[in-house]
């Protein structure tokens, strides 16, 4: 069953309701446009919005019930987006198969963690390099760049990118741009293989072996360690002190709606480690017989703020004000120079919907059937990250060593040209 | 709770290993353990070298305190002879014994001097490790300082300023090596001249130390010190002879009494100054401007690891808002990063009450602790005045 990529409309419900909030905003930003220069964000412009909306391959519902201070934010894409996608596959011929079924995993959730998606993304390009021909009166560099920012546009179109994966790929841009034009064509495809290979080695695998050595050294007998949802660095550090002999117990903290923890409990259970599970909201009842907190981060920006997991503000505040130090794990590659003062103004959204359903729990339904009317009263909000304040952070371990949080521009002005090999 | 906390359960483990012989390469350090370190461990290692030698010589010295540390040498240099005989593997025969034996001896001596800061007496013992070298090569050459420098690094764990100042000179010397044009002669010889120059880099750090800190220092002040530090001494000295008008208060700095010889030394250049029992700095601080501390060493985070009792004194002053200032070389940057008092490898010294304590009575023979930066102001270094986040850019630096 095949929809035509022009079709706008929604179920009716939701484009009366949108059309009568845009009928409202038109007249006020006529009026506004008088006094005022016109409003930039694009998401009020009509025109742009339309064109984003013919362009986009995925069919969405039109938003409803979003969060006002969350508006710019994109929506969420649905995982039941699946069959409409896989259908459509013949109609991008520009796709190469391995970024789709990427793109694919995003979507769905299969992926996720920095590190995996990362690597998930720069195999699949390694991939479609492998498999790209230069068309004839075209160069290389160009092409092979333009292709790039292709599959770049469909991966944001299945799930915003990650901090190292847009460090990733501005690596890969500038590799490709840095080719010498006397190379053939074949060894220039060996050469981008090869620096991919380089990179995924260098900035992920042996960074992290790095971080495992020099973390495991704050690890003493009789600890008791928090960790707060899933982050592969700091699993693998527990696994590897627990190896080398260390006594220590674990206390691992989890969150709804994704409840990423149980996976890792299971894992760090299945070595042998002593684990206690909870949720965020008994954090304060466990904290002061914490001795360390580990945490790991999706990026870290330049005035020291980590970017994680949704909670893990949370984890690091209550952490501080027990006086219990908390250590940010997390690689070199995924710094970043931009400055977050708050959570808000960069983001990712999750599904509203699996806010209000606790799966396994049918009787928990009271957000269920609502009138329409009740439903413009209710607005359901599921973030996916939040900034914490570097004052919070009492050391960031990465494969550069133990730094403060203030340090971090450090890093990335001096070594911005090795971490990134450019 | 407390049978739980992981203190208690860190110190129950560390009697264990005392009734064991200790070795201080399984406390938990981020240096790498060695294995030539085993044969050479320092054979007092409950009882920190470093704190020790401070305290002879800033210390007040009672006469038979004196004839107990002079026995203490004695057995000590008696151990080192008999010992690096037989548990020195020769790489090239007799020569490993002599070498062995020389850089620890060579350092105990320099260290002696009381006016010489660890840093350098280090890098005199290895400057004489490289007069006495018979290598022909920078390479062999550098092999060699490694090896002595990770002796004297092993032999004292607990001294940071001698761990840092080896490192330096064998970064100093890594450097050097990679200049190929040179000839090894006129390169050895540049590497001891710099050594003997690092001793007069020291003293000219001291000064300018002093003169960065006049402008911090306005009449009418009053300056609380802790613990004898020849920096800081080398401030208030060049203060006095501006003639400034201020007055000092100096905290005791028990076990070791170091407020009394700093008080002696300072009233000598006819400074004002009070002395404190350790107890009454909260009770003075009202009056207090500003604090001057020295430090053992500055680690990574920008905090400092002084004498004990530096950490309550910042914390008493952070709280009544007056501003803590550090003065220090830069060579005591270490890569060094404790998340609490206990993550520091343990530095002990005996402790002499004036009365026999009953061996059920535990004692904290703990000599240094740990200020977190965030309760010190500003660190005044050769380098500059310095905030203490810019450290670990120093370092990134310098060995990054």
């Amino acid at each position: 069953m095949k929809q035509p990529p022009q079709k706008k409309d929604g179920p009716p419900v939701a484009s009366s309701v949108a059309a009568s909030e845009r009928g409202v905003d038109r007249p006020v930003e006529k009026e506004r446009k008088k006094d005022l220069p016109p409003p930039r964000m694009q998401f009020d412009d009509e025109s742009r919005v339309d064109k984003a909306k013919r362009r986009s391959l995925l069919n969405q519902p039109e938003a409803r019930n979003r969060v006002e201070l969350f508006r710019h934010l994109p929506p969420h894409k649905n995982g039941s987006q699946l069959p409409y996608l896989e259908s459509k596959f013949f109609e991008l011929h520009e796709m190469h198969p391995s970024v789709y079924k990427v793109g694919l995993q995003y979507l769905t959730g299969d992926t996720s963690g920095g590190n995996a998606r990362c690597i998930a993304m720069l195999q699949a390009f390694q991939e479609a390099i492998r498999d790209y021909s230069t068309p004839p009166e075209k160069t290389l560099n160009r092409d092979l760049t333009s292709k790039i920012g292709g599959f770049v546009s469909f991966l944001i179109e299945c799930r915003p990118l990650s901090m190292s994966m847009g460090n990733a790929i501005r690596f890969l841009k500038s590799r490709i741009a840095r080719l010498p034009l006397t190379l053939s064509e074949s060894e220039a495809k060996a050469a981008l293989c090869s620096d991919i290979d380089r990179f995924i080695n260098e900035k992920i695998v042996l960074a992290d072996k790095v971080i495992l050595r020099h973390a495991a050294t704050k690890i003493r007998d009789g600890d008791v360690l928090l960790t707060y949802g899933s982050s592969c660095v700091v699993e693998m550090i527990l696994l590897y002190a627990h190896e080398i002999g260390k006594q220590f117990r674990v206390v691992v903290v989890d969150s709804r709606p994704m409840l990423e923890g149980q996976k890792q409990l299971r894992r760090l259970v299945a070595k042998g480690l002593s684990c206690t599970y909870t949720q965020l909201n008994a954090i304060s009842y466990v904290m002061h017989e914490v001795t360390r907190v580990f945490l790991g981060a999706s990026s870290i920006f330049s005035n020291g703020t980590v970017y994680s997991r949704v909670g893990t503000a949370s984890v690091a505040m209550v952490a501080h004000a027990f006086h219990v130090p908390v250590l940010v794990c997390c690689e070199a590659y995924k710094f970043h120079e931009r400055v977050q003062l708050d959570s808000i103004c960069f983001n990712e959204l999750g599904d509203p919907d699996a806010v209000s359903k606790v799966p396994g729990r049918e009787d928990v339904n009271y957000l269920d059937n609502l009138t329409d009317k009740q439903k413009e009263n209710l607005q359901l909000l599921n973030l996916k990250y939040d900034a914490t304040p570097s004052d919070y952070i009492s050391v960031i371990v990465t494969d550069y060593g133990m730094i403060p949080p203030t340090s971090v521009p450090v890093i990335v002005r001096e070594y911005r040209k090795e971490y990134l090999l450019i | 709770m407390w049978w739980r906390s992981a203190s208690f359960i860190l110190d129950r483990q560390q009697e264990q290993n005392a009734n064991v012989p200790p070795n201080p390469e399984s406390l938990l350090h981020s240096s790498p353990p060695s294995s030539m370190a085993d044969s050479l461990q320092n054979p007092k290692p409950n009882v920190s070298a470093y704190y020790q030698t401070r305290a002879a010589h800033h210390a007040v010295v009672t006469s038979d305190w004196l004839a107990q540390a002079q026995a203490a040498v004695s057995i000590q240099t008696e151990d080192d002879s008999s010992g690096s005989d037989g548990r020195i593997a020769p790489v090239t025969g007799g020569k490993g014994d002599d070498k062995a034996f020389s850089v620890i001896d060579e350092f105990n001596s320099w260290r002696k001097q009381p006016d010489l800061a660890e840093a350098v007496a280090a890098i005199r013992a290895l400057a004489a490790v490289i007069r006495a070298s018979q290598a022909t090569t920078m390479m062999e050459l550098e092999i060699e300082l490694k090896k002595a420098s990770d002796s004297l690094k092993a032999w004292d764990t607990t001294s940071i300023s001698l761990t840092a100042g080896c490192d330096l000179f064998m970064r100093y010397v890594t450097r050097t090596s990679a200049l190929e044009y040179e000839d090894f002669n006129s390169a050895r010889s540049r590497l001891i001249e710099r050594a003997e120059k690092f001793g007069e880099i020291s003293c000219k750090a001291r000064r300018i130390i002093a003169m960065l800190c006049q402008d911090f220092i306005f009449d009418g002040c009053t300056i609380l010190v802790h613990g004898f530090s020849r920096v800081v001494f080398e401030v208030l000295k060049t203060a006095a002879q501006n003639k400034k008008h201020f007055r000092v208060f100096c905290s005791e700095g028990r076990p070791d009494r170091t407020g009394l010889r700093l008080s002696n030394e300072l009233a000598k250049l006819d400074v004002p100054v009070k002395l404190l029992i350790d107890s009454a700095v909260a009770y003075t601080m009202d009056e207090v401007d500003m604090v001057f501390v020295g430090a053992d060493g500055i680690v990574e985070s920008g905090g400092i690891i002084n004498m004990m009792g530096t950490y309550q004194i910042a914390l008493v002053s952070h709280s009544m808002n007056k501003p803590v200032y550090v003065a220090a070389e830069s060579y005591k940057f270490a890569r060094l990063y404790p998340l609490d008092q206990k993550d520091l490898g343990p530095a002990l010294r005996t402790i002499d009450f004036g009365v026999p304590i009953p061996s059920k009575v535990e004692v904290e023979k703990s000599a240094r602790d740990y200020t977190p930066p965030q309760y010190l102001t500003l660190l005044f270094t050769d380098l500059g005045v310095l905030t203490p986040s810019v450290v670990s850019d120093e370092l990134i630096q310098l060995y990054l």
